[in-house]
């Protein structure tokens, strides 16, 4: 499998993620195995913001789990902080592209357990959570239960149950996906305003190239699936602070989206023709 | 339509079927001088709530009302313990499962009235053969629940828990049981049926008190009467404790999407 070179952070600095060529794979049904994640390398530095994009089913997600700790690679290694990951990762949070709150727990609940469950003492915890959400214009509803809640002020809920606990990696995975466009932009504005304030290094995994760019310091194009690779790395030089809805229509914007899209669309391609043949 | 006039419709049924059974039962027939249907067989309306009146003013019927709902909530509570520890037990231990599903699987599928007999000879008389019997009926039904409540968490609420930092124990806390509980809090209406069902048949079938004991004995001696007034003191009995597992679920589930009516 060929192996594009990734422009890799600098040498002397010990990157926040760095995952060196990684084979992720599944049995299939039927006793085959199906390639996933083909030789992936990979480095995230302290408190930068990565968009990863590629066609669907191309292991964008797959290489998040591997990063969590909840799924091991085949082969390679994920090094966080430049120490290898033995089980789950305890420096990262997960934002996950599907409902992820307890249903049976209320928003403050939801987002007050995660401390809870290291050590803080309920009232203490509930009063951090009540800030968190308020930050996020949640403050009228602590008590509702997820159903209760629209999809946008779920993924709030789930966005600060996840940040509550100040995790040095924040991984997503289509978390906007789900919701519609105007809530989405909303809340693409709520995650680089949150992020800016004390930049975690960011692993965001997306199939929409738009908001890739708008968020991201790069985007890491992946082939399609199977046997997944990175064959694309841009730099975004758009500058901070953004404001993700307006800078779609800046001239730079559009030159960058260019660039990347005359990429990603073969990929696009290939995968809706192995698509068909499937 | 509104409310009000289903309401007014549904006391019409009660009172149109009332004044039949009334008029049937005690109006002589075609100047014959007997009734067109005989009261011997089904009684009277007016007979069965005066009997019914009489068993409760002589406290008789409070007496058997006791046992019986005593005989429902041992049966339910013991049955639901056992239930949810095997359940989690089970669903916890995939080995233990397989290797024990075929005799779950045949353990409930033996029709449970016939055990009645032999939990007499067992437990005697008394309140235990009733509770046995409906513990194994209500060990089933929260067994199956609980098992399927912590199979069926979502991987992602788990996977999420997890990065949350819990530990098994704090996964068990959060996670499953709530889940579990869901599930059998779902079945609450069949399962307390159930215990009631067993209470009712064991007594039935051999007993010195209860309310189907006193149905029984009711039967034995021809006295439709004492049925009827069994029957309506049970179908009274039955509707409230329905309407109370109704409250304590609503009060449970309250972050289920939508108030459980499938659970009926």
């Amino acid at each position: 499998m060929a192996q594009t070179a990734v422009v890799a952070a600098p040498s002397h600095v010990t990157p926040a993620v760095r995952l060196d060529t990684i084979d992720i794979g599944f049995p299939e049904r039927g006793g085959g195995y199906y390639r996933a994640v083909d030789g992936v390398s990979l480095d995230v530095a302290e408190g930068e913001f990565v968009a990863i994009v590629g066609p669907t089913g191309c292991g964008k997600s797959t290489l998040l789990n591997a990063t969590a700790g909840l799924l091991k690679p085949a082969a390679g290694t994920v090094l966080i902080g430049g120490t290898p990951l033995a089980g789950l990762n305890r420096d990262a949070g997960y934002l996950f592209q599907a409902d992820a709150l307890m249903p049976w727990k209320t928003a403050i609940e939801n987002v007050a357990v995660g401390l809870e469950v290291r050590g803080v003492r309920s009232a203490e915890a509930r009063e951090r959570a009540t800030r968190w959400l308020a930050r996020v214009g949640l403050k009228a509803f602590l008590d509702r239960y997820p159903h209760q809640l629209s999809g946008g002020q779920r993924k709030r809920v789930a966005l600060v149950q996840v940040l509550i606990l100040d995790p040095k990696i924040l991984l997503m995975d289509e978390p906007f996906g789900p919701l519609d466009a105007q809530t989405r932009a909303l809340m693409c504005e709520l995650l680089l305003k949150l992020w800016s304030e004390d930049r975690k290094a960011v692993m965001f995994v997306t199939h929409d190239l738009e908001e890739a760019i708008a968020l991201a310091d790069r985007v890491i194009i992946m082939s399609a699936g199977p046997g997944a690779s990175i064959i694309g790395d841009h730099r975004v030089d758009l500058e901070r602070p953004r404001d993700p809805a307006e800078i779609r229509h800046s001239p730079e914007f559009g030159r960058i989206y260019k660039a990347i899209w005359q990429e990603l669309k073969t990929e696009v391609i290939k995968a809706y023709e192995q698509g068909d043949q499937g | 339509m509104s409310r009000a006039t289903i309401t007014v419709l549904q006391f019409l049924v009660a009172v149109l079927a009332l004044l039949f059974w009334h008029y049937s039962t005690t109006i002589p027939f075609w100047g014959n001088n007997k009734p067109f249907v005989d009261p011997f067989f089904f009684s009277t309306p007016l007979d069965v709530l005066e009997r019914t009146w009489s068993d409760f003013a002589s406290g008789q019927m409070w007496h058997h009302l006791g046992i019986t709902l005593t005989e429902t909530i041992l049966a339910f509570a013991i049955g639901a313990i056992g239930g949810i520890l095997i359940g989690f037990w089970f669903a916890r231990r995939a080995l233990l499962a397989a290797v024990f599903d075929p005799y779950v699987k045949a353990a409930n599928a033996l029709p449970r009235v016939v055990l009645a007999p032999i939990f007499a000879l067992w437990f005697g008389l008394g309140i235990w053969s009733k509770v046995a019997l409906g513990v194994t009926l209500v060990f089933f039904i929260v067994f199956f629940n609980v098992y399927q409540g912590v199979k069926e968490v979502s991987p992602t609420v788990l996977a999420n828990a997890r990065m949350l930092g819990m530990n098994d124990r704090q996964l068990l806390r959060h996670v499953y049981l709530p889940s579990a509980l869901s599930w059998m809090f779902s079945s609450l209406h069949t399962s307390v049926g159930f215990a009631l069902v067993g209470a009712v048949v064991g007594e039935y079938l051999g007993a010195s008190a209860g309310l189907g004991y006193r149905i029984q004995q009711a039967e034995m001696t021809f006295d439709v009467t004492g049925v009827f007034s069994g029957m309506l003191v049970l179908t009274i009995f039955v509707i409230v404790i329905d309407t109370i597992v109704t409250m304590i679920e609503n009060r449970l589930l309250v972050w289920r999407p939508a108030p459980s009516a499938s659970a009926q």
